[in-house]
């Protein structure tokens, strides 16, 4: 099936459960495909962060089995998904996590440093990147002289120097206004029309209906697929 | 698939670019930790070099006054009276081949030193009078600060050359020709003060007259107390081996021959012990400050939660977690331990100066408190980073 080989993430029967009992994902079965942007809903508590962090590889489920780029994480050993993470997997946070005191342009080079760059390679990257999100006036503005949406698109910034496959956003309009909201939207849509799969996490149904395709949660499961293309 | 994952190196350069952000974003904090680093550092470093300082300065004084003045005194006798020194003793001693000069004094122990005649008897001042020959001078190497040295004739009359300590006790700062003094029951005229005498600290505290005047105005029985004699530099010990039969033939074992330069460097060596204590008080500051950083690093990490599982987030491995906090830990201390250095180094000049001795600090010490930095910051560093290497991603994200 051709649909099998361009899934880009395959869960299969993924749990997640936290010492205490506490069942965050419960058997979950999704396959999300090269050069798609998803949504996942639900409101807090459905386990769709938990979602995010598997995905991204940031934590491991308790069962099933997770596919990334072809790769079994089951097999992967911390160190080879830190690897995984640094060449192949941006993240966004709906609180930007901007280091203080340091400038936009460093903030995003940042993102290269654990790819192996140098210095001088990173900060040629992170002003093409800042540029890219519509930042190119505020290269050498610390994050306290920036606006939330410019802050947010920073961190957008950040994650896509990489040029990384796959980008997580966790609730990316989630601190922000509806103006800067929109504008960080539309810095997302255009990646995407460049190619780059993306996951955004929301608990606004608004947000979740402009993108292509919505996986709805609740309670640690997928209780919705719309507009899916699920194997 | 055979495709492999390997995680980039971060680079040395990086590592301490990390180190410093993270420092520079508590200024405060690093300060406070650094200066427990730094006064342990610094009293260690202090120590030291104040006691190399010191002797620095005994060589120094040694190497000016020389280490080939002998001394032989009357010891006891084998019923444990005083014993005497034959009269003839100082030619016979001038007579060994390597000798260069030799002297006596003889203490005139009835003698007391007063300002004046209306001084109550009793406040003599424990200042002791000696009858010199003129070579004294010589001999021991001292120099006068004031006024003239005995001559063959001011030998003979009431003339006094004060030792250092003396003239400050009776209050006479210079030599004027109407200074007098009251010298056991006689006005003596003060013609000169000695400065201090480093090999022979008594005539400090003497009043020296000479040899004649004491037998003629003060009934000096012309006993010898001491004989003080200059040798060759290299046959230092071979006069002294000889010394004490040439002295008094008949009865070597009840002369005491004694090396002055000895004492001061036993006195040195002493000091020595002490400073075995203050380097030990030095290194617990230095423990302290170890136990700071640690301390410093533990909070730090338990505060950058975040910021930890940010790093994660963009492909650090555990590894380079560690690293960046181990750094942080190792730049901490290196900072405390340089300026500790530094400050040390200033407290040994600025005592070494107000001490009038040259100023020392030897490079091992320094050496060996960077070394000394570099271990604390590791062993501090190492347990903090372990921890923060160990933050689970997800979970750090999470607290916000």
């Amino acid at each position: 099936m051709s649909n099998w080989t361009e899934a880009f993430i395959t869960l299969r029967g993924v749990s997640r459960e936290y010492p205490g009992g506490v069942v965050a994902l419960n058997g979950v079965d999704l396959n999300i495909n090269r050069g798609e942007l998803v949504a996942i809903v639900g409101p807090s508590g459905s386990g769709k962060t938990t979602m995010l962090n598997v995905m991204g590889t940031l934590d491991r489920p308790s069962a099933g089995q997770v596919v990334i780029d072809g790769f079994d994480i089951a097999d992967l050993a911390d160190r080879e998904l830190s690897a995984l993470r640094a060449f192949r997997i941006g993240f966004v946070f709906q609180h930007f996590h901007l280091a203080p005191g340091v400038s936009a342009l460093d903030n995003v080079a940042d993102g290269l440093l654990y790819t192996g760059a140098g210095l001088r390679e990173r900060r040629e990257r992170a002003e093409v990147a800042l540029r890219r999100v519509g930042l190119g006036h505020r290269l050498t503005h610390q994050p306290h002289e920036l606006s939330g949406g410019e802050k947010q698109r920073t961190a957008i910034a950040r994650a896509v120097v990489r040029e990384p496959a796959l980008l997580l956003a966790d609730e990316p309009t989630g601190a922000l206004d509806s103006h800067s909201g929109e504008d960080v939207m539309r810095v997302l849509l255009d990646l995407h029309k460049t190619g780059t799969t993306i996951i955004v996490i929301t608990h606004e149904g608004v947000v979740a209906a402009r993108l292509p395709r919505q996986v709805s949660m609740l309670d640690g499961r997928v209780v919705d697929d719309r507009m899916g293309v699920m194997a | 698939m055979t495709r492999s994952l390997h995680p980039g190196r971060l680079k040395s350069l990086d590592v301490v670019r990390l180190a410093g952000y993270g420092l520079r974003a508590r200024p405060l904090r690093m300060v406070l930790s650094a200066l427990g680093i730094a006064i342990g550092i610094a009293a260690m470093v202090a120590v030291v070099g104040i006691s190399s300082s010191s002797r620095a300065e005994l060589d120094r004084l040694l190497d000016l006054l020389g280490t080939n003045l002998l001394t032989a005194g009357p010891g006891n006798t084998l019923f444990g009276e005083q014993s005497t020194l034959p009269d003839e003793s100082v030619a016979m001693v001038g007579r060994i081949g390597l000798v260069e000069t030799v002297t006596a004094i003889g203490q005139l122990p009835g003698a007391k030193v007063y300002r004046t005649d209306r001084i109550p008897a009793p406040q003599s001042g424990g200042i002791g009078v000696y009858a010199v020959r003129t070579d004294l001078l010589d001999t021991v190497g001292a120099t006068v600060a004031s006024g003239t040295w005995l001559n063959d004739a001011t030998a003979q009359y009431p003339a006094v050359v004060l030792g250092s300590k003396t003239a400050e006790r009776l209050g006479i700062g210079t030599v004027s020709e109407d200074v007098q003094i009251w010298l056991g029951g006689q006005w003596f005229t003060v013609i000169g003060i000695l400065d201090p005498v480093p090999l022979v600290p008594r005539l400090d505290l003497g009043a020296l007259i000479g040899w004649k005047a004491g037998q003629r105005y003060l009934d000096f029985d012309g006993d010898i107390t001491t004989l003080y004699i200059r040798t060759d530099p290299d046959a230092v010990e071979a006069v002294r081996g000889v010394l004490a039969r040439t002295v008094n033939p008949a009865r070597p074992n009840e002369v005491d021959v004694s090396r002055p330069s000895d004492a001061l460097a036993a006195q040195a060596a002493a000091e020595t012990t002490f400073t075995g204590l203050l380097l030990g008080l030095g290194a617990v500051a230095l423990l302290v400050g170890g136990i700071g950083v640690a301390n410093t690093m533990v909070i730090s990490i338990l505060e950058r939660r975040a910021e930890i599982g940010l790093r994660r987030s963009l492909g650090a491995t555990r590894g380079h977690i560690r690293i960046q906090f181990l750094t942080e830990a190792l730049l901490l201390s290196i900072l405390g331990g340089g300026a500790g250095i530094l400050l040390g180094s200033g407290v040994t000049a600025v005592y070494a100066t107000l001490q009038g001795w040259p100023t020392v600090v030897p490079a091992w010490i320094m050496a060996g408190g960077i070394t000394a930095t570099l271990i604390i910051g590791g062993v501090a560093g190492l347990y903090p980073a372990i921890r923060a290497a160990r933050v689970a991603p997800a979970e750090a994200l999470a607290e916000i």
